[in-house]
């Protein structure tokens, strides 16, 4: 199985604040990677050096490198809106901007140039089907994005990354600000998803990343303590620090 | 500590292990005691018992389904839970080899006794030490100790040896014993599966603790 993506010894600061140590971790193709761990662990700040979201947090800087299919994406001459493009994400609120669910989808595709009106229309029908919401929305695009439910929202910005044809799907806790419903859609749009993209997905909730993910990779204190399949990071983890954190009895 | 009433279920499911266990033996030292006093009126009693000791089983289940759905455990907490599953079963299963026991002492009846019984005794009494200490392993989380408890079949396995070959010269000698001696050895065989079965406990121990799931010995028989 190849690394879509590979990080070697990757350490990011916030100003002298050290968020990440040494993180070495491959991220395999066509494969769901849950990220775990406590609140400030840097599971997130881990997520967001894969598309570099972090550039854009002053006083910040990374060592390291970050490897998409083989290509350092922090290299100088690589091109950061290109990289997003390819790495997409998915964040914990629903935000929809307050256009239409048609405008919303076609946003990516439009920025990057992409104009006539039959293929926006392809884009679009082709996103929303791949996001699980083409039926609900069909007869109503140009509804306002807000208007839906945030199930639908959360799936609509989905549709919106899918838009532009990424390669990598991002999620940071896609779920927690839906109901067990929603959140079990979006659980099984992952699986087929998972079929034509490499998805990461940082989550707070344990059972969700035992149910969906094939990898589980778990951080503490900015460090990876432990990477492995997820069946066994749950049955039979190695490091105690890990079995302490599963099993509830940390700290 | 967080997580305490997973850890209070847990506690309990553990009493409640124990408790089986003692039933289970109680039950062997019984129809031991059944069969060398030809005390018909106890086999009943231990035969009646078998269903309070399969309802102890299926009551543990129960708890143990309680506590996944209610506390969706993992790892080493879920590797107990999985094991307790398990061993209930074969405890559950050593109750019947009492009952088997049970029964051979109903259907010798009043039959003349072949020769005192010594090794069936002592067949018991070891593979229920062993019972008991494979208990104490699983709850102290000593899995050396289950290992070392595992490899004492072979003392059960060469004690049903044995009492076969004794059994068999008396057959030989004598045809008209050939009905009361296959009883006997069906009574051996009851305890060595007996013994058979706690090292699958032994087993189970181990996985509990250390998350392989291995034969760590293999019994003769």
């Amino acid at each position: 199985m190849d690394p879509k993506i590979q990080t070697k010894e990757l350490g990011f600061y916030y100003g002298k604040v050290q968020a990440l140590r040494k993180v070495t971790l491959d991220v395999k193709e066509h494969q769901i990677t849950a990220l775990i761990g406590p609140s400030g662990c840097g599971k997130s700040t881990f997520l967001r050096t894969l598309n570099r979201m972090n550039d854009i947090i002053p006083n910040t800087h990374l060592e390291g490198e970050v490897l998409l299919d083989g290509l350092n994406i922090y290299e100088p001459e690589i091109d950061v809106v290109e990289v997003r493009k390819r790495v997409g994400m998915v964040f914990q609120q629903p935000n929809p901007f307050p256009k239409s669910i048609f405008e919303n989808v076609i946003f990516g595709p439009r920025m990057l140039g992409l104009n006539h009106l039959t293929s926006l229309d392809e884009v679009v029908e082709r996103s929303l089907k791949a996001a699980a919401l083409w039926d609900e929305v069909k007869d109503n695009l140009g509804k306002s994005g807000l208007a839906l439910s945030g199930g639908q929202q959360q799936r609509l910005c989905l549709a919106r990354v899918l838009a532009v044809e990424p390669e990598v799907i991002l999620m940071d806790e896609p779920c927690s600000a839906l109901d067990p419903l929603a959140t079990l859609k979006i659980e099984e749009l992952m699986q087929e998803l998972k079929q034509s993209y490499t998805i990461v997905i940082v989550t707070h909730n344990m059972q969700q990343a035992a149910r969906v993910s094939d990898w589980t990779g778990f951080f503490l204190l900015g460090e990876l303590v432990e990477y492995n399949k997820t069946s066994e990071i749950f049955s039979r983890p190695k490091d105690k620090r890990t079995e302490d954190y599963i099993t509830g009895r940390f700290g | 500590m967080p997580r305490e009433s997973l850890s209070h279920y847990l506690k309990g499911l553990q009493d409640e292990v124990l408790v089986l266990g003692s039933m289970v033996e109680k039950a062997i030292a019984r129809s031991i005691k059944s069969l060398k006093e030809r005390d018909l009126e106890l086999a009943r009693q231990v035969i009646a018992d078998d269903a309070r000791i399969n309802q102890k089983r299926l009551d543990i289940e129960e708890r143990c389904i309680e506590v996944v759905v209610t506390q969706q455990p993992v790892a080493s907490d879920l590797r107990i839970i999985i094991a307790i599953l398990n061993i209930i079963i074969d405890m559950e299963r050593i109750g019947d080899h009492a009952e088997g026991i049970a029964k051979i002492t109903i259907m010798l009846g009043d039959e003349p006794p072949l020769k005192p019984l010594v090794d069936l005794p002592r067949m018991a009494a070891k593979a229920m030490d062993m019972l008991r200490r494979s208990l104490d392993a699983f709850v102290g989380r000593d899995s050396e100790a289950a290992v070392k408890i595992s490899a004492e079949d072979d003392e059960v396995d060469n004690l049903y040896d044995q009492v076969y070959r004794e059994l068999l010269t008396f057959m030989l000698e004598d045809p008209s014993t050939i009905t009361r001696a296959t009883r006997l050895i069906w009574v051996a065989h009851n305890l060595e599966r007996s013994a058979d079965r706690v090292t699958n406990i032994c087993e189970r121990t181990v996985f509990a603790i250390t998350g392989k799931m291995e034969e760590i010995g293999s019994s003769k028989y």
